[in-house]
């Protein structure tokens, strides 16, 4: 592969991700990837489900009486917004819009990093209440469940940052189009989790 | 001197013999000898199934033996090219279809007896006068034996289960530590015994354990749970409904203090070092730490698994972990003030716990 | 040109093969590991039947006994039988569907040196204070009380390798989407990658519930939490589902490539294209599908209710169908063909009784009442011995001597090949046949001794001698390798002289870009069919001669491995009150892995070009090779 191939916006192909035998593979390779982390969050979401509000007697901390909507709900809303900020970046690497990528990716690290520190600090939050990751079988279901989708926040935000350095002086070409696609593929999966908390951990464990 | 040939004919045919009179096993332990109503079903799946399967591996062999022989290289001639067929559907129907009935044959009586054999709502069912119609046992698995609670009859044993026979048998099972598997072969299937549920089914016993050779059934743990796995034996002993009645008020009475001057002995020191662990009386006792010992004296084995003697019962309390490593007994100077028992002691321990029965 | 073969020194060989990306040495690699853990796993299984030989037998102590026949298990299933398939998936499937390499090489040799490192950290446990003691299953109450660090060799080492198979399972099903060449439709592949695009399929889904099981329980040992904890409110039955919602598709990862491999032979050793190809492909898909939906026929004992037992029971029991369908389709593919009783043939003519015998007692175990009394007996383990030794392992014995020649270009001695087959088979059968009435006598499995009050000690006997035949067939098969090696007759390209698929239209060991030009691909069995119409070359190509695009060698791989080994001894040892260093070891292992990460994607690694005329005096040393070895004589069978 060429990299000092210059494109223009009109030499440039509709689909770059897969343009390439090496994008393709990566493309359906990722695919399969993202297959293969869907069952990872099931088995974590059946566990979480089976060790609900299960605890040693006497348990002080149960689903209902700890989790408070308004803060997740803000995660929520910032993990979403940032995953629309990350298909305009696409969007851009589409058009061979670089600078506009870089800056639509920016926005979306941007938003990962607040959801991240919202999400630090609800974890202090518990533990400062006594919910602490030893305290039960709920306790430990939850923060392996929840804790699981942040290190894949941070891996996706890391990806994110590397990339925008890595290429920050050279632009676009085929060899790193895949690889802004697929990081920002693996924003939406993250996303998608995340709605799947959301609802499940914090919306039908505050109904009860 | 017999003849090479003649000699090895006769030893190929004993040896024949032999595994064929071994081939069922024994009758306290044998899947293959089943005594009680659950086992018999089971058994009757097995020769079902085995005869379905038979016929499977008839057919296949008949086409294979055939094939092999008929179409080797040497007799269809080295250049020869066979046709390349590209298959059969009618061929394909059929061996699917043939499979799929043989199949329905087999799941038919799996689903009866599945729910059959998991139909455990007559346990709670009650007499007039409010007394449980039919007997449950509460099971405990412990690392590496077995406490039997007669929640009715407010009695309970270790290692050997006692029970009526011509009649379910209920039995709870749950573990207090390890996950086990309670098993006793020719009576019918195992039921895993897990530390978080209790799981329940039923047995039946229609054989009286004093017909065997050895005068008892042979239980097992059949879910690896630690070093002595191989060693949780526990016995069953099935009396008639008669006699397991007069058993179980032998039970329900307290013990009788032994006369002999060692065994009075044996029992002040019992009372020093081991009653913290194990009871002595059937009655009223809650489940213990220990095995209960109330009928120690009636026993078959020694632990489980060795024979009953006072001399595998003296070795056995001086040092438990070299019979069955792991098990959760103390070692005999941990109870007795920091010395091993001495010999005199362990021929009093031995002489005490040996009275301690309630069969006549 | 770093790939080029050049004569070096035994260093730069090592070296070569450390950094490889090449699908032919990976699968040497695979070969030579899954072969060394196969003895390892075959000495484990010596002593657990030298220690039943006789009642009440004191060859190994209660304690070391459970290691065993963990370590026998574990190290059979994931370090063995499952390296050596991908060994023959990885030289062949790609040759079969016309490819230069797999779809991501370095993923590759990452995933081999995954498995590689985390092989080795299972088995230091030996080493370093005792293995894990909780059978291969590992089920989780005897897990956690599980003294010692045994138990978190089994979790970090298998979550090690484990990561390896998925990045090998993805690798597969990418190349063999992508890859094909022109003509190779899906309905064109070879039964053996049709058999390792199922198994890879498997393997995706297959692993990660392993992977969360064994996160859990490496965060309640190590780190403190209470999944299966039950004073804390946990639950060891979600062990027990999550190990068989893996466990069960395991054992289809590990057959359907045996008879992948099986169908091969029938069709190439018979002269005769597979019957009911569409059959077996479909019958493929079947079974890897219907994997997924029978897990808790492991668990019939458990307690799920007669319900679940019901409905499991009767899924289970669909499975035979499929199974069946293959083993008639192979029959009447040596009916009406000519058989030749080559090595691999004979493996595959003994497989169809051994393994219609290790069937017919599954579908026994489905009916769930009967299998409460075959459960966790000796039953149980006569019948995975038989689908796993009588299907998968002779499937292994037969592809290796079927594909060595490909591998390695010399062919394995076919007389002596025939003693291993007899001592192996002969053995074989004499182990485990006896072994169902060990089971229906009442003899739980996982034993570490019996009663002489019991009467299984005659039994056992026998079958401790069927043992040692085993032994002495695999020995002799150490002994063919080694001449053979010393020998070094170089062979042709179809050394059977039966070849149908395309690897073995090119010479026999590959050059490192596989094909010169890209095949087109005319129907089913391509090789065959150029050769019925008499195409000398044995290929058509899809393309003219041209430039080749080749991925560079790396050594990352093997560093981004080496730190997740290293991190797993902080991870073991971090809760240890004296071992300070525990934790920086740890940070510095992860360290060490993200940051090869971080390399490989900062470093643009774009491969390199085989140019046109490299490649025409290449094939020229190719074409000179086989004209001197012509002249000696004739190379393979005839």
């Amino acid at each position: 592969m060429d990299l000092n191939k210059r494109y223009t916006p009109q030499t440039w192909p509709d689909h770059p991700e897969t343009a390439t035998l090496e994008g393709k593979n990566k493309f359906v390779g990722f695919w399969l990837l993202l297959a293969a982390e869907t069952v990872t969050f099931a088995s974590l979401f059946a566990t979480y489900l089976a060790l609900k509000d299960k605890g040693p007697s006497g348990m002080e901390f149960t689903a209902a009486g700890l989790f408070e909507l308004p803060l997740v709900f803000a995660m929520t809303m910032i993990l979403l917004t940032s995953s629309l900020t990350s298909v305009y970046a696409i969007y851009h690497m589409k058009n061979h819009n670089f600078k506009a990528m870089q800056a639509w990716l920016g926005i979306t690290v941007l938003l990962g990093l607040t959801f991240l520190g919202l999400e630090i600090y609800e974890f202090n939050h518990y533990v400062h209440l006594g919910f602490g990751f030893t305290n039960s079988a709920f306790s430990s279901a939850f923060y392996v469940l929840v804790g699981t989708h942040g290190a894949h926040v941070v891996f996706g935000l890391s990806w994110f940052i590397a990339l925008m350095l890595r290429n920050a002086k050279r632009g676009l070409n085929m060899y790193n189009a895949p690889k802004f696609y697929l990081a920002a593929l693996y924003w939406h999966f993250i996303d998608v989790v995340w709605v799947f908390i959301f609802t499940v951990v914090y919306l039908m464990g505050v109904i009860g | 001197m017999m003849k090479g040939p003649k000699k090895w004919r006769l030893f190929a045919l004993m040896t024949a013999l032999l595994v064929v009179l071994s081939g069922c096993g024994r009758e306290e332990i044998s899947t293959l000898i089943p005594a009680g109503k659950v086992a018999q079903d089971q058994f009757n799946l097995l020769i079902l199934s085995s005869v379905v399967m038979l016929f499977v591996i008839i057919v296949v062999s008949i086409i294979y033996v055939l094939a092999i022989v008929k179409f080797r290289r040497s007799k269809v001639g080295e250049d020869m090219i066979p046709e390349q067929v590209e298959g059969s559907a009618r061929l394909e129907f059929i061996w699917t279809a043939i499979p799929i009935v043989l199949l329905l044959i087999l799941a038919v009586p799996t689903v009866y007896s599945t729910f059959d054999l998991a139909d455990v709502t007559a346990m709670d069912a009650q007499t007039e006068e409010g007394i449980a119609e039919s007997l449950t046992v509460n099971v405990t698995g412990k690392l590496y034996w077995w406490e039997f609670e007669y929640p009715e009859q407010g009695i309970i044993t270790a290692q050997e289960l006692v029970v009526p026979t011509g009649e379910r048998v209920y039995f709870n099972l749950i573990s207090a530590d390890i996950k086990h598997s309670f098993w006793i072969p020719s009576i019918g299937g195992k039921l895993d015994v897990n530390p978080e549920n209790v799981n329940t089914f039923y047995l039946e016993f229609d054989r009286e354990s004093a017909e065997l050779d050895n005068g008892v059934f042979y239980g097992k743990c059949a879910e690896l749970c630690g070093p002595s796995h191989a060693l949780m034996d526990f016995k069953v002993k099935s009396l008639n409904r008669e006699d397991f009645d007069q058993w179980v008020a032998g039970m329900q009475e307290e013990q009788e203090a032994p006369t002999e001057a060692v065994a009075q002995e044996g029992q002040a020191l019992f009372e020093q070092s081991c009653i913290a662990c194990h009871a002595t009386s059937g009655v009223g006792a809650t489940p213990g730490v220990g095995p209960n010992l109330a009928t120690f004296g009636d026993r078959n084995t020694v632990a489980g698994f060795m024979e009953h003697n006072e001399e595998n019962l003296k070795n056995w309390i001086a040092d438990p972990q070299q019979y069955k490593p792991g098990n959760l007994m103390p070692n005999a100077a941990s109870l007795n003030n920091g010395e091993p028992f001495s010999d005199q002691e362990l021929d009093a321990l031995a002489a005490y716990l040996m009275g301690l029965k309630v069969e006549e | 040109m770093s790939s080029n073969a050049q004569k070096t020194g035994f260093g730069a060989t090592i070296w070569d093969y450390i950094t490889t990306v090449d699908h032919k040495k990976i699968a040497i690699l695979y070969l030579i590991s899954g072969g060394f853990f196969f003895l390892v796993g075959g000495v484990e299984a010596m002593l657990i039947r030298i220690q039943l030989m006789k009642a009440g037998n004191d060859f190994l102590s209660a304690g070391t006994y459970n290691e065993v026949l963990t370590m026998h298990g574990t190290t059979m299933i994931f370090l063995a039988a499952m390296p050596i398939l991908f060994a023959f998936m990885n030289s062949i499937a790609p040759l079969q569907i016309g490819a230069r390499d797999v779809a991501f090489p370095f993923l590759n040799s990452l995933g081999f040196w995954l498995f590689f490192f985390g092989g080795v950290f299972l088995n230091l446990s030996w080493f370093l204070g005792g293995a894990p003691d909780a059978g291969w299953t590992n089920y989780a109450s005897l897990a956690l009380a599980s003294e010692g660090h045994g138990i978190d060799f089994y979790s970090l080492g298998l979550t090690i390798s484990g990561f390896g198979s998925l990045i090998a399972g993805i690798n597969f099903l990418v190349t063999i989407i992508n890859m094909r060449a022109p003509g190779m439709t899906y309905m064109r592949m070879p039964l053996f990658t049709w058999t390792t695009f199922v198994a890879s399929a498997l393997i995706l889904l297959a692993f990660p519930p392993l992977t969360v099981g064994i996160f859990f329980m490496i965060f309640d040992r190590l780190f403190g939490a209470n999944f299966f904890d039950v004073t804390m409110g946990g639950n060891t039955i979600i062990w027990e589902h999550f190990f068989w919602i893996f466990g069960h598709p395991e054992v289809y990862i590990l057959i359907l490539p045996a008879f992948g491999i099986f169908s091969e032979i029938f069709a190439i050793f018979s002269r005769k294209r597979l019957f009911g190809y569409t059959a077996l492909v479909f019958a493929t898909i079947l079974i890897g599908f219907y994997g997924f939906m029978v897990w808790a026929h492991h668990m019939f004992t458990t307690g799920l209710g007669p319900t679940a037992n019901a409905v499991f029971a009767l899924a289970t029991m669909i499975i035979a169908v499929p199974t069946g369908i293959k083993i008639f389709n192979w029959l009447l593919t040596i009916w009406g063909g000519s058989i030749s009783f080559t090595v691999p043939m004979i493996y595959a003519v003994a497989f169809i009784p051994s393994f219609t015998a290790g069937g017919v007692t599954g579908v026994m175990q489905a009916i769930a009442p009967l299998d409460y009394q075959l459960h966790d007996s000796y039953f149980i383990v006569a019948h995975f011995h038989y689908v796993i030794v009588g299907g998968v392992v002779l499937a292994i014995l037969a592809g290796t001597h079927l594909y060595w020649p490909k591998m390695f270009g010399t062919m394995l001695s076919e007389k002596l090949g025939k003693w291993t087959f007899w001592f192996f088979f002969i053995g074989f059968h004499l182990t485990f046949f006896i072994q169902h009435f060990l089971g229906l006598m009442g003899m739980p499995r996982r034993v570490y001794t019996f009663g002489a009050d019991q009467g299984w000690d005659l039994f056992n006997a026998i079958s401790t001698v069927g043992a040692f035949f085993m032994a002495v067939g695999v020995i002799i098969l150490l002994v063919n390798v080694v001449m053979t090696t010393i020998k070094n007759e170089r062979v042709g390209n179809d050394p059977w002289g039966d070849g149908r698929t395309l690897e073995w239209a090119i010479p026999s060991p590959p050059p490192f870009y596989n094909f010169a030009q890209t095949p087109l691909v005319r129907g089913l069995d391509p090789y065959w069919i150029e050769k019925m119409e008499g195409n000398k070359e044995g290929m058509i190509y899809a393309e003219p001669l041209g430039d080749i695009h080749m991925p560079n060698n790396s050594f990352i791989p093997f560093v981004m491995s080496l730190g997740m080994f290293v991190a797993s001894f902080g991870a073991l040892y971090h809760l240890d009150g004296d071992k300070a260093w525990a934790l920086p070891v740890l940070i510095i292992g992860l360290g060490i892995t993200f940051g090869s990460m971080l390399v490989r994607s900062w470093k643009d690694d774009l491969g390199f070009i085989v140019t046109k005329e490299e490649l025409i005096a290449d094939q020229e040393r190719i074409q000179r090779e086989a004209q001197a070895r012509e002249g000696g004589k004739n190379g393979g069978l005839k």
